[in-house]
């Protein structure tokens, strides 16, 4: 099981070389772009998938996870901490080299919070936030849960759109690029920007952190851990009866989702340059959890697939206006004719009758 | 009976829901090593009592010690850790796992892989997942269904869905276990077979202490007995005088002289 786990990743690898490889032979480049963005959508769903999945316990606030890293490591790389610089805070991270000076572009001096921190700051902040709302929203189950964070997704939503220090509507600019590896040797420095020279190079760098991400999860799911998360969604009452900490269990995953959508949040701000406020918006909440079910719930492959591949497509306008409603429509569609999935789907006996729905609900039953 | 410290000891335990008294002033010990059996008509607070030990519900007052320790309050899953056990009366399976991984989550107590360990699957977890795997397929062994390990549990006929909860049970390495109804459904055979599992559980050196309607089995393996009616605790005794208690024979039998068998 586990060398075909293995094989799985080494081949998912292959095939991201190879459509690197397809578009510069090709020349199409301007996918990679596309594609790099999907990349960091689909590591946030991949989360929410161990949630949903695993777990058993629904989340549509996760986009307030991701707009939660993305807006704070905007806006601490972008507002200009020169007139603090006598604050002993400041000047006490600037020691630590936590700050970055430089000039605009009107030849302003411009003191930062660096990348590396502001995104350590971004993560741990989404980390705690998630800590501290899931102790009690937790607690609930099945439509109450999903409307408490609901709730939550609604309130980071008005928060950037309200609040000055994250640009309110507009949202926050001119994010820069981060240096995630130094220059070594030979090698030159590896950095998460969009700069059209840098799209290949960022293109792996995403591509890079979802593979991780996706290891660590699978391997997540293959140990003592994920056993205790899918008791946990077998039978909460059976789980507590031989020693599971349901309560402690499903907050741990919970921030461990938390996290992956904050990383998105963060890399792909910093690689498209901002953010605005309809990151954080319930319909990209919504959005992500037709992705985890329409990727087969306890399936983070599935997950992965349809994440990157809906993603894609989106973003290539290929639903023109009706962007959210495709979204919505395949929720509804999913949850009617293939509740594992769609991967997963027995087509043929989609086209004998009901049977996919009814081998299901007696699986339930 | 016995000088040693009890497994368990409830000390006038009342539980009431509402105006109704479920349980009402039980005080009774479990002797470790011992099968003690709690017998009684239909809503005499049996199961009820059942939950209040695992820590399911909470006592209205009273006491219950394991081991010498106050566990009221505690959580189940927290109970569970310091070596208690049980089974449900209605089977409580994981829906989607297979037999074998059921009973591995048995495990979960004595193992440690956090989700660090378990992300990063670092070489002591692949150590502890072989032990967890072995001592399951060990304990499917002893219930006889180790040739259902991979099927997924739920599927499984009515009595070998009881053995996987009770692989399960086992495989937290329990002091004392709670086996709640563990012949409800089954037929004379299956549960001369159970009578004889719980008889080799306790001779393994684990405590039982079981819920039980089918009064062959009880009067069978049971060490003591006590019998509870409309959550009052009317007797506590050996078998053979339980069957003679001329109160125990009245609330079974209605005014019938005839003995319970």
């Amino acid at each position: 099981m586990r060398d075909s786990k293995l094989l799985k990743i080494a081949l998912l690898i292959v095939l991201v070389i190879g459509v690197q490889e397809l578009t510069t032979v090709t020349d199409t480049q301007y996918y990679l772009t596309q594609l790099t963005m999907s990349a960091y959508y689909a590591l946030l769903v991949i989360g929410l998938a161990v949630v949903m999945g695993y777990a058993g316990q629904i989340s549509l606030g996760h986009a307030g996870f991701f707009a939660i890293g993305g807006y704070l490591s905007a806006a601490l790389t972008t507002h200009n901490l020169v007139a603090l610089q006598a604050n002993p805070v400041i000047h006490g991270l600037g020691s630590l080299g936590m700050l970055v000076s430089g000039q605009d572009i009107y030849g302003e001096q411009l003191l930062v919070v660096a990348p590396w921190a502001a995104c350590i700051f971004a993560v741990l902040m989404a980390a705690i936030i998630a800590l501290v709302i899931g102790i009690p929203v937790l607690k609930l189950k099945g439509h109450y849960l999903a409307m408490a964070t609901l709730g939550f997704g609604i309130i980071i939503y008005r928060i950037g759109l309200a609040t000055e220090y994250f640009g309110e509507a507009d949202g926050i600019s001119e994010v820069p690029g981060f240096t995630l590896l130094p220059a070594i040797g030979s090698f030159g420095p590896i950095s998460v920007s969009g700069d059209f020279g840098l799209r290949v190079e960022n293109y792996y760098v995403a591509w890079g952190l979802l593979v991780i991400g996706l290891w660590l999860l699978l391997n997540l799911i293959d140990s003592r851990v994920g056993r205790a998360l899918r008791a946990i969604h077998g039978s909460e009452e059976a789980a507590e009866a031989v020693g599971i900490d349901t309560a402690g269990f499903k907050l741990k995953v919970f921030v461990l989702s938390a996290v992956y959508a904050a990383f998105a949040g963060v890399f792909l701000t910093h690689y498209n340059g901002g953010i605005g406020p309809s990151e954080a918006s319930v319909m990209k909440s919504v959005r992500y959890v037709a992705l985890v079910a329409v990727g087969g719930m306890a399936n983070v492959w599935g997950t992965l697939i349809m994440g990157v591949g809906l993603t894609f497509l989106s973003l290539r306008g290929v639903f023109g206006s009706y962007d959210d409603a495709v979204f919505g429509a395949i929720l509804i569609v999913v949850m009617l004719f293939a509740p594992d999935g769609i991967l997963s789907m027995n087509v043929k006996a989609l086209f004998a009758g009901r049977r996919t729905t009814d081998e299901h609900e007696a699986k339930n039953a | 009976m016995n000088t040693r410290p009890r497994m368990l000891e409830l000390k006038s335990v009342y539980k009431n829901f509402g105006g109704l008294q479920a349980v009402h002033d039980v005080s009774f010990g479990v002797a470790p090593g011992s099968i003690k059996a709690v017998i009684g008509p239909n809503g005499a607070g049996k199961t009820t009592l059942f939950n209040l030990i695992s820590g399911n519900l909470n006592v209205s007052s009273g006491s219950i010690l394991f081991q010498g320790r106050e566990i009221q309050g505690l959580k189940p899953h927290a109970i569970a850790a310091l070596g208690m056990a049980r089974t449900f009366q209605n089977i409580n399976l994981f829906h989607g796992m297979t037999a074998l991984e059921s009973v591995m989550v048995g495990r979960h107590v004595r193992s440690r892989a956090g989700f660090l360990a378990g992300m990063l699957r670092t070489p002591a977890t692949w150590k502890e997942e072989r032990e967890i795997r072995e001592k399951s397929m060990q304990l499917l062994r002893l219930l006889e269904i180790e040739e259902f390990a991979d099927v997924e549990a739920t599927s499984l006929a009515f009595g070998q869905q009881r053995a996987v909860e009770m692989a399960r049970a086992l495989a937290t390495e329990p002091k004392l276990l709670l086996l709640d109804e563990p012949a409800a459904g089954l037929n004379i055979y299956e549960t001369a077979e159970v009578g004889r599992l719980i008889t080799r559980i306790r001779d393994m050196g684990i405590t039982v202490l079981l819920v039980e309607h089918d009064m062959s089995l009880v009067m069978d393996i049971s060490d003591e007995i006590v019998v509870l009616s409309f959550g009052c605790k009317i007797a506590e005794d050996v078998p053979t005088a339980i069957q003679q208690n001329p109160e125990v024979i009245k609330i079974y039998l209605g005014e019938d002289e005839e003995a319970v068998v």
